[in-house]
């Protein structure tokens, strides 16, 4: 059967997530995965919308974090300050789950403006929403984003949430909570941390795929892990499940993942 | 009261107006008619600007928005309030951002009467040095460093609920976002609903916000639109999808504004709006 890169992609996030985790989930390709891990290996994992749903089990893929099928499936259906203070901030959640415009190799993520000058971007993005908390304080982090120059740069036009911030130790510097980005899945592999360094380095690799291709997609010199390992495509099963999730969405919307991308455009 | 005498009366030029609801219950049909009464100057408060203040900042009401996130959800850009910041258009929009967290802590601030609230957040960020309102404290019983973000206080509160009574109590549920904590902090309040009952019957996790708090009542059925109210309507997707195009070209955003809010749909929509006193 064959499949897109986005499929491996959704795929691969979805395989990251495991039963009865708690996983806070931002709308788009963090959502579609979270939502294909739910109907396929995870039918308990908790997915956690920022709107205050708790436990939301939606039969169809929502546009918004807002749609009303999260708050009619929800176990629990609470306040917007209650969901970030007693719920993100106290560290109750497992799983952050992120899309980005920019990535640097510290895991840095920037959806505020591209362009260095704040007053006057090249680009105005949606800006922070959620995200920074949930880099912030959630036991760990998964970053979802298609892979190119233009998003993967050395450094981000605009710190919106934190990775690693400078390097090893800038977390615990910064006091933040969670362990941060311990997967960025891309349209052509995995990267995860150096466990010295912090520098995202390449760990996985779709079938297919040259580590040159990566490299030539990445605005840094990437490292590439000694341990690197080809990533299974996608089964049968897999695909049937995303592309009938997918169907669900509104007209014209199929391919999902608007966020990461119109907004960079 | 009516929705044009209930705008009338609570929201003024240069005022400071939150429009909450998180997705859910956005008060829509109370922003159209801010644009009919052509306010000027306001300072626009909202965690997702969304569709709402893309249009009143288009139809040129804003001076200023502060806010947390301002997308158009699953969609896309906000055209308008790009151009605004890219370009000016139609006038010049000062902004001030904050993550969702730092915004719903301002509201509870101000709606606890209290100066600043203290929470985990923005440290490491960009966000502290292009924002005001933002500030490192230490915590006098551990030394922990923590950031203080100070109280919103708007002028207005501005949503959308599903029902109140005869004596003007409001109650909403379903996702009930912000609008608790906005309509606490803030000095005056419009509140739109579906429909008048006669007993508010309890609601699973619903809300009810009490007559003396709430300044106008006014009744706006699918008010709303194209976000929705649990219950009564759906959320329009299909809008969020359509308005990219509509939003995308200043022509089309004027025709569209001429259309349906200045035009004969919205005179119709005023005509059912039923006078209600509360």
């Amino acid at each position: 059967m064959s499949y897109t890169s986005d499929e491996m992609m959704t795929v691969t996030a979805a395989r990251a997530l495991t039963d009865r985790m708690t996983c806070f989930v931002g709308i788009g390709l963090p959502s579609e995965a979270a939502n294909l891990a739910r109907t396929t290996h995870a039918p308990n994992l908790v997915l956690i919308y920022e709107s205050g749903t708790i436990g939301a089990k939606p039969g169809a893929l929502p546009l918004s974090i807002g749609d009303g099928i999260l708050a009619e499936t929800a176990e629990s259906v609470v306040s917007v300050p209650e969901i970030f203070n007693y719920w993100l901030q106290a560290g109750r959640i497992d799983m952050g789950f992120l899309g980005a415009a920019q990535l640097d190799r510290f895991g840095n993520i920037n959806t505020t403006v591209i362009g260095t000058d704040y007053a006057d971007p090249a680009v105005r993005l949606p800006g922070a929403g959620g995200a920074p908390e949930i880099a912030a304080a959630c036991k760990e982090v998964i970053v979802i984003i298609r892979q190119s120059r233009r998003t993967f740069v050395e450094r981000v036009d605009f710190v919106t949430s934190v990775g690693f911030g400078d390097g090893h130790g800038s977390r615990q510097r910064l006091g933040l909570t969670g362990a941060g980005p311990c997967r960025v899945i891309t349209d052509l592999g995995v990267l995860q941390p150096d466990p010295e360094t912090s520098e995202l380095s390449l760990t996985g690799i779709y079938p297919g795929v040259l580590v040159a291709d990566v490299k030539d997609r990445t605005g840094w010199d990437l490292r590439v892990s000694a341990e690197l390992s080809e990533i299974p495509k996608p089964s049968q099963s897999e695909l049937m499940a995303l592309r009938s999730l997918l169907a669900t969405m509104p007209a014209g919307k199929a391919a999902g993942a608007a966020m990461t991308t119109s907004t960079a455009r | 009261m009516s929705l044009a005498g209930a705008i009338a009366a609570a929201i003024h030029d240069g005022d400071t107006v939150a429009m909450e609801g998180f997705t859910h219950l956005i008060p829509h049909a109370a922003g159209h008619e801010v644009i009919r009464q052509g306010r000027k100057d306001l300072t626009l408060v909202r965690m997702t600007p969304d569709i709402i203040y893309d249009q009143l900042i288009g139809a040129g009401c804003a001076r200023k928005l502060v806010f947390s996130w301002a997308g158009n959800p699953g969609v896309g850009s906000l055209h308008r309030f790009r151009d605004a910041v890219e370009h000016g258009w139609p006038v010049p929009l000062e902004i001030e951002e904050h993550s969702h967290a730092g915004m719903a802590n301002r509201y509870v601030a101000g709606a606890s009467g209290l100066p600043f609230a203290i929470m985990r957040g923005y440290r490491g960020t960009s966000l502290p040095g292009h924002t005001a309102g933002v500030a490192e404290v230490v915590c006098p019983f551990t030394g922990e460093r923590l950031t203080a973000v100070s109280a919103l206080r708007p002028d207005v509160a501005v949503i959308h609920a599903q029902r109140a009574d005869r004596e003007g109590n409001v109650q909403y549920w379903g996702i009930t976002g912000v609008q608790k904590e906005c309509v606490l902090a803030a000095a005056r309040s419009v509140i739109t609903v579906e429909e008048i009952v006669d007993v508010l019957d309890p609601r699973p996790g619903a809300v009810v916000l009490p007559s003396w708090l709430v300044s106008y009542v006014a009744v706006v059925p699918g008010g709303a639109h194209p976000s929705y109210a649990l219950g009564y309507s759906a959320r329009d997707n299909d809008f969020y999808l359509a308005w990219d195009a509509i939003s995308r070209d200043r022509e089309r955003f004027g025709s569209w504004l001429d259309e349906f809010v200045f035009g004969r749909a919205a005179m119709l929509a005023g005509a059912a709006e039923s006078p209600v006193d509360a």
